[in-house]
């Protein structure tokens, strides 16, 4: 961490978005995580999205569980809604803030262990109903917080910081997002922003629940020779599946690939997301093809990244429940709660 | 595509110190102002003396060059009060008697004449005589300080503090030749020094001649400004007209207007030919002269001075446009308006000096140029007679202070090298060094939390109370408090960002915390598109871009000096120590050996 605070200086000559804000505005406190963290990165990430989006603060919602990736809602969005809450428990809260207010942006901030152990259930229910939220995992697969233990994403293969084995095999967060029925899936490394921050741009525009799995390097833990999420070991085994260009609306006009090289998508809201294809047959709207190359390529010891799974036709919890399109804080007292005599009325309704 | 930075050329660092680099005598600010901030007043004020000789001098009257360059107005509006602040070390400092050079008792048989004894001249005299020279000023006046003392009115240089520094380098043995105006430097000479420095300043005034300028009734009231203000210096004179016109729009004319003020003057105006903004004034002096209400009439040009009743009636003005060309190029025109005439007792002209050498004979080697300036060597300032050195006022015309402490310093390197028989271009090198300030994990040596607040005003004396005596100082100074306050505005630019690829992990830490976006890690390219394309295009191309070599990814990382604060956080967020701070040290080379590093350390 540092002892300072950052200097309120900033360069005059910062560039500014729609709402005649720098990114410096969408900043939150100084990071007090170690020094060289990928979450850190993350948060830089997730800084310049909502920048480059020009989304009004105060319509995003941060929300995370606990451990080191769920304190690093303090630094970015300071003037967001925020909630950190119980570990693992970062969905059910989304959800109800999600049930509650539909217009707000829902970032979620979670980490290996708040996701993939304490709060399994809570993120396969999440996906289950395709809560509109951009759940971020802050993926290091290392208990930080508590000195460097395997967390559920370690892989087998992976020897922890002392070179002890890890003895179990690792959760595919990912993975189990397409199996679950996660309409947005990606993977990406905290150490590549040019491919994390238009993952995140379109992750926050995708109508639905949307995961980005982000491997995060722990420069205190896991960082070492043998591990499978150090810098060093991403940058050599990262295979990029696509070279997204998200493209917003209003500047929709026709993109720069050649047809056959790349696959337009077209969002519910009228963005696009325009990925350009590396690996030659990849689509990412071929759930089964998502699925078998994520098992093929871990068993080649690559690490797929990128957008890996797009259903553009998937239901948000919303449109499933056939909620009020109107946020609950929005709709007149009397319609919320009508009152004894309409209770009444509907309850004879059933005699 | 561009190559790594050699930060081992000296000026690659000094450059980034822009106070430093800005200062002729490239006086080390930010190791003073921490000084100050640490109540090292002595040693900060022994830092100064060593650059340039008359902290308390210029702590007041500096034209400080430093403080337009300080870094802190890239990213606010206000530099760090780098001059007052050295006045707040000479105010507050100590006996210095122990740290003042060793004067030998036993002399190198050298002897040396300075000519003029003024800023130059006495840095020639401070810099030889530690080395066993016997060195003669000869002044005109009966004081040696030059313009310091002569054309710097007392309300803002007190004299007793020009005594006090002229004085240390006097008492180190120089003789004193004074009240002596030098009138042929041929019997200077033939006196057989081993070499003549001659520091004899800018000393004529530039005249007016426009219509009755001589006429018997008006000649009495009409002063050249310098003249006037040597005069009000040596209280031969002490009282002006009520209602009195300045003409000129230099320094010297805000000078001579609020002495004006002090003297007797009641209605004083200042006028000049160009637009306000043309102005040579530095805008703190114009700014005083206006606080004590004296108007500044612009596209005022004088036509002539009108007589009547066998008396100066006042100066008949005539209207100015500026008009510029497509360069850019300025043209004043007649307005065509009706000319205006100011009503007053005294005309004082103040529209510039310079150097005058009447007294050079012309057969006896010293080349002239056709405007009659001295031939001299920018480096050497040796003129076509090997023995003959000139600097200051002297050597290229009107500058300042600390521009002939800068001469007289380079001067004195040259007559030593003349001395001893060494190639004059043969300069010492300076001291330079990078010493890491690492302390702990998040700890530096030097105060890398810098003050968010505006700039300080100094504390004036009550207005009626300034005006009532040339002797009152306008300016208090700094107490004790406000230096502190001000010292922790410094962004200790001397304390360098230093990067060492090979520890680097590329981990973006650096880049996240940069308070102005000032790093990148970047594909490597030519230095002009690599500028556009970094996070924030690097567009002041005064300012280097330090780069490194090629990391493991293939890029380099990329950083724009110009924004940096030296806030230390890229070194701070850095888990590999590839980011470090360190001080960079940079000690202008005398003739003596430094003794700034046992103040700092």
């Amino acid at each position: 961490m540092t002892f300072i605070k950052k200097p309120i200086f900033r360069h005059p000559s910062l560039p500014k978005n729609d709402l005649g804000l720098t990114y410096r505005d969408y900043e939150g406190l100084v990071s007090t995580l170690c020094a060289g963290c990928g979450h850190d990165s993350i948060t830089a990430s997730i800084v310049q999205s909502c920048y480059d989006l020009s989304l009004p603060a105060h319509k995003i919602a941060k929300l995370s569980g606990i451990g080191c990736s769920s304190k690093t809602t303090n630094y970015f969005l300071n003037q967001s809604h925020g909630f950190n809450t119980v570990h693992g428990r970062m969905p059910s809260v989304a959800t109800g803030a999600n049930l509650a207010n539909r217009d707000l942006i829902y970032i979620g901030v979670s980490g290996d262990g708040d996701t993939a152990s304490i709060g399994l259930g809570q993120y396969c229910h999440a996906i289950r109903r395709q809560l509109n939220v951009t759940y971020i995992v802050e993926n290091n697969g290392t208990y930080g917080l508590t000195k460097g233990q395997f967390s559920a994403t370690n892989d087998k293969k992976s020897k922890n910081k002392k070179g002890a084995d890890n003895p179990f095999g690792a959760i595919d967060l990912a993975l189990m997002a397409i199996e679950l029925g996660a309409g947005f899936v990606a993977r990406s490394f905290s150490g590549d922003k040019e491919q994390l921050v238009p993952l995140i741009k379109k992750a926050i525009a995708y109508n639905g629940f949307s995961l980005i799995d982000v491997i995060s390097p722990c420069v205190t833990f896991n960082n070492h020779p043998h591990s499978t999420k150090s810098y060093d070991y991403i940058r050599e085994h990262n295979t990029a599946m696509g070279e997204l260009d998200f493209v917003p609306e209003k500047e929709n006009i026709q993109a720069k690939y050649s047809e056959g090289e790349s696959v337009d998508v077209t969002l519910h809201d009228g963005n696009s997301i325009n990925l350009q294809k590396l690996d030659g047959n990849y689509d990412p709207r071929d759930q089964d093809k998502a699925v078998s190359i994520l098992r093929k390529y871990r068993g080649e010891g690559k690490v797929v990244t990128g957008l890996l799974y797009i259903n553009e036709d998937a239901n948000e919890m919303h449109e499933t429940l056939k909620t009020s399109t109107t946020p609950l804080n929005a709709i007149p007292m009397n319609d919320l709660c009508p009152g004894i005599d309409e209770l009444d009325k509907l309850n004879k309704s059933y005699t | 595509m561009m190559k790594p930075t050699d930060i081992k050329n000296p000026s690659y660092f000094h450059k980034v110190v822009d106070c430093q680099w800005a200062c002729p005598a490239h006086t080390p600010v930010p190791e003073y102002i921490r000084l100050i901030a640490q109540r090292k007043y002595t040693e900060a004020y022994m830092v100064n003396w060593e650059s340039n000789v008359f902290p308390g001098v210029l702590g007041r009257t500096c034209d400080r060059p430093c403080e337009p360059a300080c870094r802190r107005v890239r990213v606010e509006e206000t530099p760090v009060a780098i001059c007052r602040l050295k006045r707040a070390a000479a105010d507050n400092k100590s006996d210095i008697t122990e740290h003042l050079p060793d004067i030998p008792k036993t002399k190198n048989g050298k002897k040396i004449a300075l000519i003029g004894g003024g800023p130059a001249s006495l840095t020639v005299a401070r810099d030889l005589m530690p080395l066993g020279y016997d060195c003669t000023i000869y002044e005109k006046d009966p004081k040696a300080g030059g313009l310091m003392r002569t054309n710097i009115p007392s309300f803002r240089l007190p004299e007793a503090v020009i005594d006090e520094e002229v004085d240390t380098i006097l008492d180190f043995g120089v003789i004193k030749k004074f009240n002596q105006e030098v009138t042929s430097l041929k019997d200077i000479l033939d006196q057989k020094y081993d070499a003549i420095f001659v520091g004899t300043g800018a000393p004529k005034g530039k005249d007016l001649n426009i219509k009755n300028r001589y006429e018997a009734e008006a000649i009495e009231n009409i002063h050249i400004g310098i003249d006037w203000l040597t005069s009000v210096a040596f209280k031969h004179v002490d009282k002006i007209g009520k209602k009195v016109v300045v003409i000129g729009g230099g320094n010297t004319a805000m000078d001579c207007c609020r002495s004006s003020l002090r003297l007797g003057g009641l209605d004083v105006k200042v006028t000049v030919r160009s637009p306000k903004s043309d102005m040579k004034a530095s805008d703190w002096e114009i700014e005083e002269a206006e606080l004590e209400g004296v108007p500044i009439l612009d596209n005022h040009s004088p036509k002539e001075f009108v007589i009547e009743n066998g008396k100066l009636k006042g100066v008949l003005f005539e209207k100015m446009i500026a008009e510029y060309d497509a360069n850019g190029k300025r043209k004043l025109i007649s307005s065509g308006e009706d000319p205006v005439l100011l009503e007053c007792d005294d005309v004082i002209l103040a529209i510039g000096q310079e150097n005058a050498f009447p007294w050079v004979e012309k057969d006896i080697g010293i080349e002239f140029n056709e405007w009659g300036q001295p031939t001299v060597d920018k480096i050497t300032f040796q003129s076509s007679l090997p023995n003959v050195f000139f600097g200051g006022d002297a050597a290229w015309g009107p500058e300042n202070i600390i521009w002939a402490v800068a001469h007289g310093h380079q001067a004195a390197i040259s007559i030593n090298n003349f001395c001893e028989n060494i190639d004059l271009n043969e300069r010492p090198d300076p001291i330079t060094n990078l010493l890491s300030q690492k302390m702990g994990i998040h700890e530096w040596s030097y105060p890398n939390d810098i003050s968010n607040s505006n700039r300080f005003a100094v504390p004036h004396t009550d207005h009626s109370h300034a005006l009532s005596s040339i002797e009152v100082e306008v300016e208090l100074g700094y107490d004790e408090k406000l230096a502190l306050e001000e010292s922790k505005r410094c962004l200790n630019c001397d304390i360098q960002t230093v990067f060492t690829e090979n520890l680097c992990i590329e981990c973006d830490a650096c880049v996240d915390i940069c308070p102005v976006d000032c790093i990148n890690f970047i594909e490597n390219d030519t230095e002009e598109s690599l500028r556009l394309k970094l996070k924030v295009p690097a567009l002041n191309t005064d300012q280097d871009l330090y780069i490194s070599d090629n990391l493991k990814t293939g890029r380099i990382m990329a950083k724009d000096e110009d924004m940096c604060l030296h806030c230390g956080l890229c070194a701070e967020r850095c888990p590999t120590g590839a980011w470090d701070m360190q001080k960079f040290t940079y000690i202008e080379a005398h003739t003596e050996e430094s003794k700034i590093l046992n103040y700092v350390e």
